[in-house]
């Protein structure tokens, strides 16, 4: 048995040192994996964006600026960029609205409340690769289901995904199939913790379910529908599976987006410096939107 | 069926009975409605699997059932081999997963040591720039490691998810430091207390993670596509979307027996789950 005073006057020091060498210890794997394959990329592909791309014998030749400019001046590169301007505008509202009138749906007891709740969701847990051979199938000019639906009409077939007018909304509407399901899950979640008490207050005081949505749901859900819209902004440019099988991109770009455009540049005609550059350009629209997460959020809200 | 919905809604506001019952028809509608237009691409896929292709855009009722186009599908491509290196890379992702962030999450939430708060950041910051666009440098990466086409280049940039730091870190921090101490007085070593303590506490964690963590992997495609160039390393979304886009003529109703084959075990768990996997993305989606 030691004495009490030694252990007191000797631990905290010690403790500390060897706390300091068991935390760096217990983080270093996933540390160096993190940075080896998130945090240093990163840097390296701004590094790749000042060189040309090295061919052969040919080594990488400093460039400065050059690809950026090639960049600014390339038709692909800024239909790209407009078209996932028009992607996100549309999937980013479309989705969120979706998704709250499905959690608003299914929040309170409806005739059919789980089987609703996994009509909704399913599409979420389907590979986009897959369904987009489905989607595919349903925009099939003459034969599909969307031309079968005109022909009652009598309106003359339309090739959907094979025509530039078309192309982008085809790909859109697949997109927000698939992911309005997964945002419907985290406004569930904030309509579970409006009070009950306040339903009640509103029904004594008469208010209609339409303005107990605006004047109480809305206001307290606000902090979701700012975090759903986050994540539904990086799924705008990240989601490109179904361009893969549907349109790869055309016809004639319509309907290209970034990150398939930097696959085709980096892997099809392997310009990866040109990639890089690409790249770089997604990189700073996603730290962006991470600022404006920072700053947008109640931190308290999300971050508990 | 549906007066008993207005029975019910009868029973719990008594005032207004009338006007209460044609919102909620209407409210009710809207749902089915709204449920009908979300299952249609994938009951639409179902009847042209069970059916010959001379069915695939005529609606018969008694149009003659058949397993024919799952077995064309099954020979017609490799998807046995699929679905082994599918069901390899996600459990390979999920384990490592597992290990390496509960060891860093455990640390961010338990431990003090310099340079704690930057870490943590630059861990945070991959949950906006995640390893999914740096395809182009990954790959070099990986070309230089002598990685390229093998199951554990496809896994390897997700191992250390950020997400995943920061989910048990945040369920560590709600584990009642009383306990900690209590075990620590017990002479119970750092890894031990985190794997006797803190590790069956967060297990509801682990689970939603591990869910959200399979159905992302089992879905992925471009990096898969980009690194793989074998039917050895392929996995399911990769060799789906090489078979369905051969332009060999492959009949629609083979293509969606395909579909339906690759997304077909992910789907039954969902059913079977449902409840744990709704909950799970919940409890992901709010911590």
């Amino acid at each position: 048995m030691a004495a009490p005073e030694r252990v007191f006057t000797k631990r905290p020091q010690i403790m500390i040192k060897r706390e300091w060498i068991n935390a760096w210890l217990l983080l270093m794997p996933a540390l160096l994996l993190l940075f080896g394959f998130t945090h240093l990329p990163a840097v390296q592909t701004v590094l790749d964006s000042f060189w040309s791309t090295p061919r052969g014998q040919r080594p990488a030749v400093f460039l400065g600026l050059d690809n950026y400019e090639r960049m600014l001046s390339d038709a692909v590169f800024i239909k790209a960029m407009i078209n996932n301007a028009i992607y996100a505008a549309i999937t980013i509202p479309a989705s969120i609205a979706l998704a709250l009138s499905m959690a608003l749906f299914v929040s309170r007891k409806i005739l059919g409340q789980g089987l609703l709740r996994m009509a909704y969701f399913t599409p979420t847990v389907l590979p986009l690769i897959a369904v987009a051979n489905i989607w595919l199938f349903f925009y099939l000019p003459g034969f599909g289901l969307f031309d079968q639906i005109r022909g009652l009409f009598g309106l003359s077939p339309v090739n959907w995904v094979g025509q530039p007018s078309t192309a982008l909304y085809a790909i859109t509407a697949v997109t927000v199939w698939n992911q309005a399901g997964f945002f419907m899950i985290f406004f569930l979640a904030a309509l579970q913790t409006i009070p009950q008490s306040l339903r009640e207050a509103a029904a004594l005081e008469g208010a209609s379910s339409w303005v107990f949505f605006w004047r109480v749901t809305w206001p307290l859900i606000m902090p979701t529908t700012l975090f759903v819209s986050v994540n539904a902004t990086i799924n705008a440019f990240r989601m490109v599976d179904h361009v893969f099988v549907m349109t790869q991109g055309g016809p004639n770009n319509a309907s290209i987006l970034l990150l398939y455009y930097i696959y085709d540049q980096g892997f099809r005609f392997w310009d990866t410096s040109y990639a890089a550059t690409l790249t770089v350009v997604m990189v700073v629209i996603l730290a962006v939107v991470g600022i404006g997460q920072f700053f947008l959020l109640d931190r308290r809200v999300h971050y508990r | 069926m549906t007066t008993t919905a207005i029975k019910q809604t009868q029973v719990s506001s008594g005032s207004s009975v009338r006007e209460i019952s044609f919102d909620r028809i209407l409210f009710v509608t809207g749902a089915w409605a709204l449920a009908l237009v979300w299952l249609l691409p994938l009951l639409y896929a179902v009847w042209t699997a069970i059916h010959p292709s001379a069915y695939e855009t005529r609606f018969d009722l008694f149009a003659p059932l058949t397993l024919e186009n799952f077995v064309e599908a099954w020979n017609a491509a490799p998807f046995a081999r699929y679905f082994v290196n599918t069901i390899l890379l996600v459990t390979m992702i999920l384990s490592a997963q597992l290990v390496l962030c509960t060891l860093a999450g455990f640390a961010f939430a338990r431990l003090e040591f310099p340079g704690k708060n930057l870490l943590f950041s630059l861990v945070l910051l991959q949950l906006m720039v995640m390893p999914d666009i740096l395809i182009v440098r990954n790959y070099a990466a990986m070309s230089s490691l002598g990685l390229v086409d093998t199951i554990l280049a496809i896994g390897l940039p997700y191992f250390a998810s950020g997400f995943a730091i920061f989910l048990l870190r945040q369920t560590f921090k709600t584990i009642p430091k009383e306990l900690d101490e209590a075990a620590r007085i017990e002479g119970c070593t750092l890894l031990g207390l985190l794997w006797r303590v803190y590790v069956p506490l967060a297990k509801p964690t682990m689970l939603a993670f591990g869910l959200v963590s399979v159905s992302h992997h089992w879905n992925n495609f471009i990096w898969p596509l980009i690194i793989t160039s074998s039917t050895e390393t392929r996995p399911l979304t990769v060799g789906l979307s090489i078979f369905a886009t051969t332009d060999s003529g492959i009949e629609w109703s083979i293509i969606n027996a395909a579909t339906l084959i690759t997304s077909g075990p992910l789907l039954i768990g969902f059913l079977l789950f449902q409840r744990q996997f709704v909950q799970s993305f919940m409890r992901a989606g709010i911590k």
